[in-house]
């Protein structure tokens, strides 16, 4: 109040509308659970290296030690080399979870340019734009991601360069089609008849009005990027071992199925916790974004 | 009706053509050298000179693409690095176990998504709704691969039942199908019970009901109908997921389709099989897709009658 330049009627409202989405997202006890999971998840993915170490529990092979079952001393039992299942377990999550960020933090920058320009623009650029993208997204995620890779090679950036091509496409027509909702509104217009420049206008006018759907669509694409990492590693054109990813891990583990289970259960229940407590996030924000979707 | 179906299908070419050149560049990208290769590290230096001239691999990128797309038009796809035979012959043999098991995958997903979607909505908040809204909640956080694993381990290592690899009888496509089938099983459910619930909601049902219809004509006949379409989206988006799915699925079994061709290719870097192998798959789901756009015409009337009448 003291501060002249103060706007108090912006924030406020800003808050007001950031907590009635909290409240509405409160109150859908799934989508809680799936904070929890996340969080859990996140903890650990961050910590990893304090609760472990990495070169001594998760890389280096012990044969004395294979295949000891779980409980005791290795919570998750050992695999084939002799490793900490645990160790490589959490190990994985952080890989996972970084890699499924990371694509979708540079495939949402990248759509949301594409897709901004398109629907803000229009006409040729937008018509020109938008048919790369339908070309793009005709190829199934998977069969793209596997292109890139074969002309690439495998490893960690590699992997992260083909899912994030394979994403953009989905970001820049939501973006687009979000754009083209508040186009033609009248603070646009007047946004431009103070002779604020395209991209700003796009950048400060526009897409804070269309982040609701991107956010939504962000998460369960993290979602889905987690589990085709797995499945690329699981069919060898993924991360390679010895790197502990939960997919790859289980590809390491198959021809021991019959006799250590274990080894394929554990890693594919924190694939499906993790995946499953994106989606239900992902839900919950889009039911608490849009509370006419709900019913 | 035809005139609709015919530009649809015209619209078709560009896509594929963006299709090609795409995975086109993509591979041209890609760092091995064929000729060393095919002919082993101990080659002399004028034998691969030859054999580069003899595949043109020294033309520009423009010539060697118009070349590629005249052959594959002749059905020439260029002959395997590895095994030396044409790629066409390799790919016209393995496909049908991918077309095959992506048609069951996708069967059953509609045969069990739908009914369970629909039961869901009519009996909503009930104890069967719930348990169909959790199942679909694991099944689509599930890795497909994963759920593969564990009916190997449950039905062929534990009790017994089923083969768990090859593709020699019809027993073999049980678990690979149900494997292929899970998640989008789980999204077709979801979308059915909230197109359903929607519908039912609507006007037109409660004169329906009024009128003195049948419960079940209700359900089958004025709401389904109508809750049909974006369903049918949702299938037809699917689709090509589920060929995705496939590839992963016949790893998992050892199938002999065209996603255990494109694996190994990819990691022996055998570019023309590589090549083929994507472009059979995008150009099937671009297909699919072509057909469930006509599927629409029939489902929805007023698109029906917007061509009918335009004609």
């Amino acid at each position: 109040m003291t501060d002249p330049k103060s706007k108090p009627r912006v924030p406020i409202k800003k808050k007001s509308q950031l907590l009635s989405i909290w409240h509405r997202f409160k109150k859908n006890k799934l989508a809680l659970f799936g904070v929890v999971v996340l969080a859990a998840m996140l903890l650990i993915a961050v910590f990893a290296n304090v609760i472990v170490n990495y070169e001594r529990d998760a890389l280096t092979q012990n044969m004395a030690l294979r295949f000891n079952p779980p409980g005791g001393e290795h919570i998750f039992g050992t695999d084939g080399f002799g490793r900490d299942l645990f160790a490589r377990i959490i190990f994985g999550a952080r890989i996972s979870l970084f890699v499924g960020v990371i694509t979708i933090s540079v495939s949402l920058i990248i759509g949301s340019v594409i897709g901004a320009s398109a629907g803000y623009y229009g006409g040729k650029i937008d018509n020109i734009l938008m048919r790369i993208m339908d070309v793009f997204l005709a190829i199934p995620q998977m069969i793209m991601a596997i292109s890139i890779v074969a002309a690439l090679g495998t490893g960690m950036i590699n992997i992260l360069i083909a899912l994030s091509i394979a994403q953009i496409p989905r970001f820049a027509r939501i973006v687009r089609s979000s754009i083209l909702t508040v186009k033609y509104q009248e603070f646009i217009e007047a946004a431009r008849a103070c002779g604020t420049s395209n991209s700003r206008i796009i950048a400060k006018h526009i897409l804070p009005n269309a982040i609701g759907p991107i956010i939504v669509q962000a998460t369960l694409n993290v979602a889905s990027t987690i589990l085709i990492i797995a499945a690329l590693s699981f069919v060898g054109l993924g991360i390679q071992p010895p790197t502990p990813e939960w997919g790859s891990m289980m590809a390491d583990a198959k021809s021991q199925m019959r006799y250590h289970e274990y080894l394929i259960i554990i890693p594919g229940i924190f694939i499906a916790l993790t995946v499953m407590s994106l989606n239900l996030i992902g839900d919950g924000l889009r039911d608490a974004l849009d509370p006419r979707l709900k019913n | 009706m035809l005139k609709y179906i015919a530009k649809r299908t015209l619209m078709m070419i560009p896509v594929i053509i963006g299709i090609s050149l795409i995975i086109f560049s993509i591979m041209e990208l890609s760092p091995g050298d064929p000729v060393t290769l095919m002919l082993g590290d101990g080659a002399s230096q004028q034998s691969i000179t030859e054999l580069r001239e003899e595949m043109g691999l020294n033309d520009n990128f423009v010539v060697k693409y118009v070349r590629y797309v005249k052959n594959a038009l002749m059905g020439d796809f260029g002959i395997s690095y590895r095994n030396k035979v044409p790629v066409i012959n390799e790919i016209a043999s393995r496909f049908p176990t991918t077309l095959n098991l992506t048609f069951w995958g996708v069967l059953l997903s509609v045969v069990i998504g739908i009914p369970v979607g629909v039961i869901s909505a009519i009996k909503q908040y009930t104890i069967i709704d719930t348990f169909s809204l959790f199942s679909a909640l694991i099944l689509t956080a599930m890795p497909a691969f994963w759920l593969g694993l564990m009916l190997i381990l449950l039905f062929s290592l534990k009790l017994n039942l089923l083969p768990a690899t090859g593709v020699d009888t019809w027993k073999h496509f049980i678990m690979p199908s149900i494997t292929l089938a899970a998640a989008s099983m789980a999204t077709i459910i979801r979308m059915t019970r909230s197109t359903m619930l929607e519908v039912i909601r609507q006007d037109y049902i409660r004169t329906a009901r009024s009128k003195g219809a049948g419960e079940c004509r209700i359900v089958f006949k004025h709401a389904l109908r109508n809750a049909l379409l974006p369903i049918v989206t949702i299938i037809g988006l699917n689709f090509g997921y589920q060929l995705g799915g496939a590839i992963v699925t016949e790893s998992v079994f050892a199938m002999p389709g065209i996603g255990t061709l494109m694996v190994a290719a990819v990691r022996t870097k055998d570019t023309p099989i590589v090549m083929a192998s994507v472009l059979f798959v995008a150009v099937l789901a671009g297909v699919i897709n072509l057909l469930v756009d006509v599927l629409y015409v029939y489902i929805d009337p007023r698109l029906k009658s917007e061509y009918v009448s335009s004609k």
